[in-house]
């Protein structure tokens, strides 16, 4: 503050005359920073809380109907939705993440290799991590690393089926039975029932099926229902429809159940002649079902980028920028605390999760929340992720504030007034880290 | 873990510490291996596990970089991770083509021309106004600090439609000089911020002693408070630098065509995504590799200016 007026009108003393020097000197420093403040941020909040009161061509006040149509909209009150679950998600993870993977870094001797490539995203553009994730994303598992992943794994715990693609003529050998196949014809120990499947291109078809024919001919024992599964086609052309050719080959690993007034009583699988087999049937009619599971199309993974689960989806792009960083400045607070405290806890026994828990981040809260409010304050404002990551048909269910302000206001939508509203609301909900960051500095000051 | 608290039991048992000396060596030689077993086993699961996460934080960017070596054909066939077997499929030849495209090398250099003037102006400006909040008096110099803090967090979204208004007025709308003049703005709050806090933290005397020598406020700042805060300056302009150089929410609505930065290009080209991945791909890696090197070539002052910059 500068002190007094000047001492007597008029004269202008030389303790004065400095002053004003002083103050012109302040000016020309400070001044080219508070004009362009002025001019392009302080007015444009004006401007945009005065403008969210009026209508769409900005001629009629319309009081704070903006404010409520906001929350009338179907695909504003979506960007509402979808920004309230960015908000309450993301920064949890992101500082529950930093946290366990900051504390872990500290026991690793290539911490500041392993800080560095988490940290790395952090110099990608959003255009460029949105472009990473749609290539992640997609669908086809042959293409998208992600889905590949997903079907790796869920393959490798349940097995797939054999068969996606196999069909029969209806009704020569089999006939149709929901998604899978029964024999046309009931049969009893004793009989031997061939089943005649084409439609499998001679790539998916296991190496190690063998031809059926000798196993088809092979008669059935008293108590026994046996038969083969083969492919009815011979390759290169000839042979008879319906019947097992030399040339055909059996169908290995095909499931085969004999049912009993709609009782399976016995399931097999076919050897690599296609061959099936059951014994010590009681005599009475029954019926040799294929089931579905034979047929059922590959797991295909997940649709990432579909409309149900492109915000997690997104969300998860988000991770994988943000962090390196949470995790970097949670690091450094670890690195500030005090040794001795965790040397005496180690002393009296305390195990590590113990350390963690009672002393490790009880310790971090300043740091956590600094981290914490950070994350908030950013991911209120997300928009070239979502806009860029979420494909045409979707965008509307990834919709988040921002990418909403920008629609209504220039997408098409055309409609300032609802604009500058939602504009002002992402200003009222960062008024909160305002104060926050206000406060912080007051007291680093006092 | 460890058995927790099997240290701490036999001295709690009680008034008897007259416990064996033979017993405690004995004890200590049975959690011995015991001990050092779990602790292995338990620091091998935290190295297998960071390295898995290393190599899962590494996958997209080399998805990234495998797809924009290879053909249309090819990355519409099957996942990039089959040229890691068959490299035969990776060229150059998207890049040749890339940059063959002028609309694509002009974006190019228009991100340089947006990013680098806009750095150098929000150094410059928020240098002299930091120091004139930290050691230059004027009325009300506190009070108009506490307002700049309070702009940190404002949304660029705020300034969106006012602003294109006022530039489509004077003429700078869809410029170049339009969206320098913009990120300048909205750099500053936390430029000034940061610097202004820097430059308070230099010795008081320090100041007083120059001042006492006769050096003009000019002087002072150019060769004894800009020198100082090297550091601080560093960091602040490689964040700012960055903050442009990805920006794509500004370019959009304030380039026009002729103007538009390497992000708003392959943006266009994002609608066909499917059959672009020769051009987007190749493009996101063109537009990475300026910060990648700034990445590596300045990590330390990257890290920082990211650090601080994220109270924005």
């Amino acid at each position: 503050m500068s002190s007094v007026e000047a001492p007597a009108r008029g004269a202008v003393t030389p303790r004065l005359r400095a002053q004003r020097r002083k103050r012109l000197v302040a000016a020309v420093f400070v001044l080219p920073a508070l004009l362009l403040l002025g001019a392009l941020v302080l007015y444009p909040v004006i401007f945009s809380v005065g403008r969210s009161f009026f209508d769409a061509s900005g001629d009629t006040f319309v009081g704070a109907d903006n404010y409520t149509e906001m929350f009338r909209d179907p695909a504003t009150l979506k960007a509402i939705r979808n920004s309230t679950i960015w908000v309450v998600v993301a920064p949890v993870l992101l500082t529950g993440l930093g946290l366990v993977l900051a504390v872990l870094t500290e026991k690793i001797r290539w911490a500041t290799a392993f800080k560095l490539v988490l940290f790395l995203p952090m110099a990608v553009s959003f255009l460029a991590a949105g472009i990473i994730f749609r290539l992640a994303y997609e669908q086809d598992p042959e293409r998208g690393v992600i889905n590949a992943a997903v079907v790796g794994v869920h393959d490798s715990f349940s097995e797939s089926s054999p068969y996606p693609n196999a069909r029969s003529r209806d009704g020569e050998t089999l006939v149709k039975d929901g998604e899978g196949y029964r024999g046309k014809d009931a049969a009893g120990p004793g009989d031997t029932v061939n089943l005649g499947f084409v439609g499998v291109p001679p790539g998916e078809m296991p190496g190690e099926a063998k031809p059926a024919a000798d196993a088809a001919k092979s008669t059935a024992g008293q108590d026994e229902l046996r038969g083969v599964v083969w492919l009815d086609f011979t390759p290169g052309g000839g042979g008879t429809a319906g019947e097992v050719d030399a040339k055909e080959n059996g169908m290995p690993g095909m499931k085969v159940s004999a049912v009993r007034d709609g009782e399976t009583v016995a399931s097999t699988t076919t050897g690599d002649d296609g061959a099936y087999s059951f014994s010590g049937l009681d005599p009475g009619s029954y019926t040799v079902e294929v089931p579905a599971s034979n047929f059922a199309a590959p797991y295909q993974g997940v649709s990432w980028l579909g409309p149900a689960l492109i915000t997690p989806a997104i969300i998860g792009a988000y991770l994988w920028i943000w962090t390196g960083f949470a995790m970097v400045l949670i690091a450094a607070g670890l690195a500030a605390l005090p040794r001795e405290t965790l040397e005496a806890a180690r002393m009296d026994g305390a195990n590590e999760f113990q350390i963690f828990r009672k002393i490790t981040v009880p310790l971090l809260a300043p740091v956590l929340t600094v981290v914490f409010v950070t994350l908030v304050i950013n991911v209120m404002k997300v928009f070239d992720l979502v806009y860029i990551i979420a494909p045409g048909p979707v965008q509307e269910d990834a919709n988040v504030l921002a990418t909403q302000m920008w629609l209504v206001s220039f997408g098409g939508g055309n409609d300032q007034g609802l604009g500058s509203a939602l504009a002002v609301l992402l200003l009222a909900l960062v008024v909160p880290a305002m104060i926050f960051n206000i406060r912080r500095f007051r007291r680093s000051e006092s | 873990m460890s058995a927790p608290g099997t240290t701490t039991r036999p001295a709690e048992d009680g008034p008897a510490p007259v416990s064996t000396p033979a017993r405690s060596t004995s004890e200590k030689a049975r959690k011995g291996p015991v001990d050092w077993l779990t602790k292995r086993l338990g620091n091998g699961l935290v190295q297998v596990s960071l390295l898995l996460v290393g190599l899962i934080w590494i996958t997209p960017l080399a998805g990234l970089f495998f797809s924009s070596m290879r053909d249309d054909k090819d990355n519409s066939a099957s996942g990039w991770w089959t040229s890691l077997v068959r490299p035969d499929q990776l060229s150059f030849e998207n890049y040749s083509t890339l940059l063959e495209n002028s609309g694509i090398t002009t974006a190019f250099w228009n991100t340089v021309m947006i990013s680098v003037p806009t750095t150098v102006l929000v150094v410059v400006i928020s240098a002299l106004a930091g120091y004139a909040f930290a050691w230059l008096e004027f009325p009300g110099r506190d009070a108009i600090f506490l307002i700049v803090v309070g702009l940190l967090v404002v949304p660029i979204q705020i300034g969106l439609l006012p602003v294109a208004k006022l530039f489509g007025e004077i003429g700078l709308f869809g410029t170049i000089p339009g969206v320098v003049l913009f990120h300048v703005a909205y750099g500053l709050p936390f430029a000034v911020f940061l610097l202004r806090n820097y430059f308070a933290q230099i010795p008081r005397e320090m100041l007083e002693a120059a001042r006492m020598d006769g050096g003009s406020e000019w002087r002072i700042f150019v060769q004894l408070v800009l020198p100082l805060a090297r550091p601080a300056i560093a960091s602040l302009g490689i964040f700012q630098f960055l903050w442009v150089w990805n920006d794509m929410l500004v370019a959009l609505l304030f380039a026009d065509s002729s103007a538009q930065p390497l992000t708003v290009a392959l943006q266009q080209e994002m609608r066909q995504f499917g059959s672009n991945i020769s051009v987007l791909a190749p493009g996101a890696f063109l537009s990475l590799i300026v910060p990648l090197i700034v990445f590596f070539a300045f990590q330390k002052h990257f890290v920082q200016g990211v650090m601080a910059g994220s109270v924005k």
